[in-house]
């Protein structure tokens, strides 16, 4: 590292611009890793300075307080008192506030000013204070606090220049901190707020203390029954978005592996290796990648909503109901992302700070029907739901999809249920959630984000899941059939024997032994069920077409076994990334096996009870 | 009056905020927050289901509040200062 090289971190209370500026000044160059030993995420970035000075930027979590209520608080605070193993203290603090909102921000800027170390404030979205008339004194406020005082507009390009031009002069020197305040570093919190009312009566004049727009907004979106309503329609156009443009874009990449796994195979000479590359890497592959466009229609919604301004309100309006059932209002933007795959919901949680919400989050979020369930659903429905209307209005198909997601909501919320009751921490645990201003979703910061989830998602997956399905391939593979075998070659390999192992433990469920055997590699990914049974069934010699095996399946299994079959998947221990995710993102097997556990012991009596109601119905 | 005492809309002045047991953590971040005495604050909504959480304009900000959470707070009319 150069002598020129500056390191500086910014902080900044939640909700005051910071990750924009941090963007604003780091643009794509940015390296997001979590801090050792925690899940809070460190974003570090660079950029080079007018005079060719390298500064390094850190982006540290937002906090309110140094009276740490949240792991992501106690980050900030153990590295800004250089508490923290193997991260150096900033050479410059970045205090970032929001214009607007001075009155709370600023308590925390004199909060780090009494650390002593070199400081200047950010006055950050002065676009936003200009329209409402905040006028601010700066002059006066940076006479007063003895710190450099500049004002951003982090979402506007060159907004940053200020700050930039400041940086590069050189780190100033920091005040010597008054005596009052190195007489008393933890403080009184009213003397911190007092300080800031004296501040804001002498720099800030403020037509009014509310952002009309926000006022307006928040009439209709927080309205005890319009509220609700929007929420819900909201919700349902996310869900038509996810499915109406990321679909096609995912069969389409499905369709692009199978063509490139059949063009491998025609290159490649027949064989082992053949299969190895054709079926498990480029199907394997293909599977994790075609769910990736559907994620990203999903998180980009969840990203607009987030930068808006309106995930928050979602959060609230739905507090009450979820505390009901164990949760939190905040565990509701990790569920709506684990209907797309219950990876990125079970890593969304991070946004909860209390633990006990988080785990119970986690601990729910696979219950969700995510989109690697449709495939089976679709088989299955296809095969034995017949398409009658209901009433006149409804398809009997669709109320069973409906009840099957229903039923995995209705699941998460018993569970979250008995969790809440069967857990010893009798604590009370906060909301205590800020509202933030409505925002224009920025372009620039919305596709950051697309591209950070994204590439987290793949780098993580790609990994598990291929060598699963490498695996899968093999155990289904080997041994070959003994020479004069009669039966499909699957009867005499590892899978052939499992399959029939796992029967002592389905059979009761109505499972045959092939539709035990296809559970495995649902284990791994859900959809290759369907694969895993089309191969099993061999319908008509070569490659089975779907129709092909729904019929093999309505010849061989009854109504009872199909329907025990869909509640199954509605509940199961799947996919195998799932608990990996877990594991990651709580440091416990312990957590895993209470997953994998309490799912197996739900599915598994669930199944029964439909399979044995489903027989003597008939 | 308690903070969860007052209507929908209403302003009032905040007296103190007291602690549930010792070393209450969510009183302490109520204060930290600028929950401190004298400072106005307002009932901007309630959410459906019973009014649980009611939001809280405090300065600039608004805080979702739980009642348990919000009862904490001791307020006094606006309208006698």
């Amino acid at each position: 590292m150069s002598a020129t090289s500056l390191r500086i971190a910014l902080v900044g209370n939640p909700n005051c611009g910071k990750t924009a500026l941090f963007n604003q000044l780091t643009g794509g160059r940015q390296k997001v890793a979590n801090y050792a030993g925690v899940t809070v995420e460190r974003k570090e970035g660079r950029f080079t300075a007018p005079s060719g000075r390298l500064v390094q930027v850190l982006d540290l979590p937002g906090a309110y307080s140094f009276e740490a209520a949240s792991p992501d608080e106690c980050i900030t605070r153990d590295v800004l008192l250089g508490r923290y193993p193997g991260e150096a203290v900033p050479d410059l603090v970045v205090c970032v506030a929001d214009a607007t909102n001075l009155r709370l921000h600023l308590r925390f800027v004199l909060e780090v000013k009494r650390l002593g170390l070199p400081i200047v404030l950010v006055l950050n979205m002065m676009d936003a204070a200009k329209r409402r008339g905040i006028v601010i004194d700066v002059t006066e406020l940076r006479r007063r606090l003895g710190v450099p005082v500049v004002q951003t507009i982090a979402v506007q390009r060159g907004g940053a220049q200020a700050l930039i031009e400041l940086v590069d002069a050189g780190v100033p020197v920091q005040a010597a901190p008054h005596a009052s305040d190195a007489a008393d570093v933890a403080g009184a919190p009213s003397d911190l707020h007092a300080a800031v009312r004296d501040l804001l009566s002498a720099t800030v004049t403020m037509p009014r203390a509310t952002d009309a727009r926000d006022d307006a907004l928040d009439r209709w979106a927080l309205h005890p029954i319009v509220g609700p309503l929007i929420l819900a329609a909201v919700m349902f156009l996310v869900f038509q978005a996810v499915y109406s443009v990321g679909k096609p874009i995912t069969d389409a990449i499905g369709d692009g592996f199978g063509w490139l796994g059949t063009l491998a195979g025609t290159w490649l000479p027949e064989g082992p290796l053949r299969s190895l590359i054709s079926d498990a890497v480029f199907g394997g592959l293909g599977t994790v990648l075609g769910f990736l466009p559907e994620i990203l229609v999903l998180f980009f919604f969840i990203l607009v909503l987030e930068e808006s301004g309106y995930l928050p309100r979602a959060a609230f309006l739905l507090d009450r109901m979820m505390v009901s059932v164990g949760l939190t209002g905040r565990s509701f933007i990790p569920l709506l992302s684990s209907f797309a795959c219950a990876i990125p919901g079970v890593m969304g949680t991070r946004s909860i700070t209390d633990p006990r919400d988080r785990l119970a989050t986690i601990l729910v979020a696979p219950l969700m029907t995510c989109s690697a369930r449709l495939p089976v659903y679709a088989l299955l429905i296809g095969a034995f739901i017949p398409a009658r209307a209901i009433f006149g209005v409804f398809n009997l198909p669709g109320l069973v999809l409906f009840a099957l997601y229903a039923a995995g909501i209705g699941g998460a919320m018993l569970v979250g249920w008995v969790f809440k009751h069967f857990n010893r921490d009798r604590q009370e645990h906060a909301l205590l959630m800020e509202l933030p201003s409505y925002r224009l979703p920025m372009p620039r910061d919305v596709a950051i984000g697309l591209w950070e989830r994204g590439s987290i998602f793949l780098k993580r997956l790609t990994g598990v899941i291929l060598a699963l399905t490498i695996l899968m391939w093999v155990i289904s593979t080997f041994p070959s059939p003994p020479a004069g075998a009669t039966g499909p070659a699957i009867d005499y390999s590892f899978a052939g024997y499992i399959g029939r192992g796992l029967q002592y433990i389905f059979a009761p469920l109505g499972f045959n032994w092939q539709i035990s055997l296809s559970l495995i590699p649902a284990f791994a990914a859900r959809e290759t069920a369907v694969a895993a049974l089309a191969t099993v069934y061999a319908v008509g010699g070569g490659d089975a077409d779907l129709t092909g095996l729904a019929h093999a399946l309505a010849a061989n299994i009854s109504l009872a076994s199909a329907l025990s079959l869909l509640v199954w998947f509605a509940f199961a221990p799947q996919c195998m990334s799932t608990l990996a995710v877990i594991r990651r993102e709580t440091r416990s097997w312990r957590n895993v096996a209470i997953s994998f556990g309490y799912m197996f012991v739900l599915a598994y009596v669930a199944s029964l009870a439909t399979c044995v109601i489903a027989r003597w119905l008939a | 009056m308690l903070l969860t005492d007052l209507p929908r809309g209403s302003s009032a002045i905040v007296e103190r905020v007291d602690d549930a047991h010792t070393a209450d953590a969510i009183a302490q971040r109520l204060r930290d927050l600028g929950f401190v005495p004298g400072e106005p604050v307002r009932v901007v909504a309630q959410a459906p289901w019973g009014g649980d959480p009611m939001l809280i304009q405090i300065g600039s900000t608004r805080f979702a509040l739980r009642l348990n959470e919000a009862r904490r707070v001791s307020v006094t009319e606006a309208n006698q200062a």
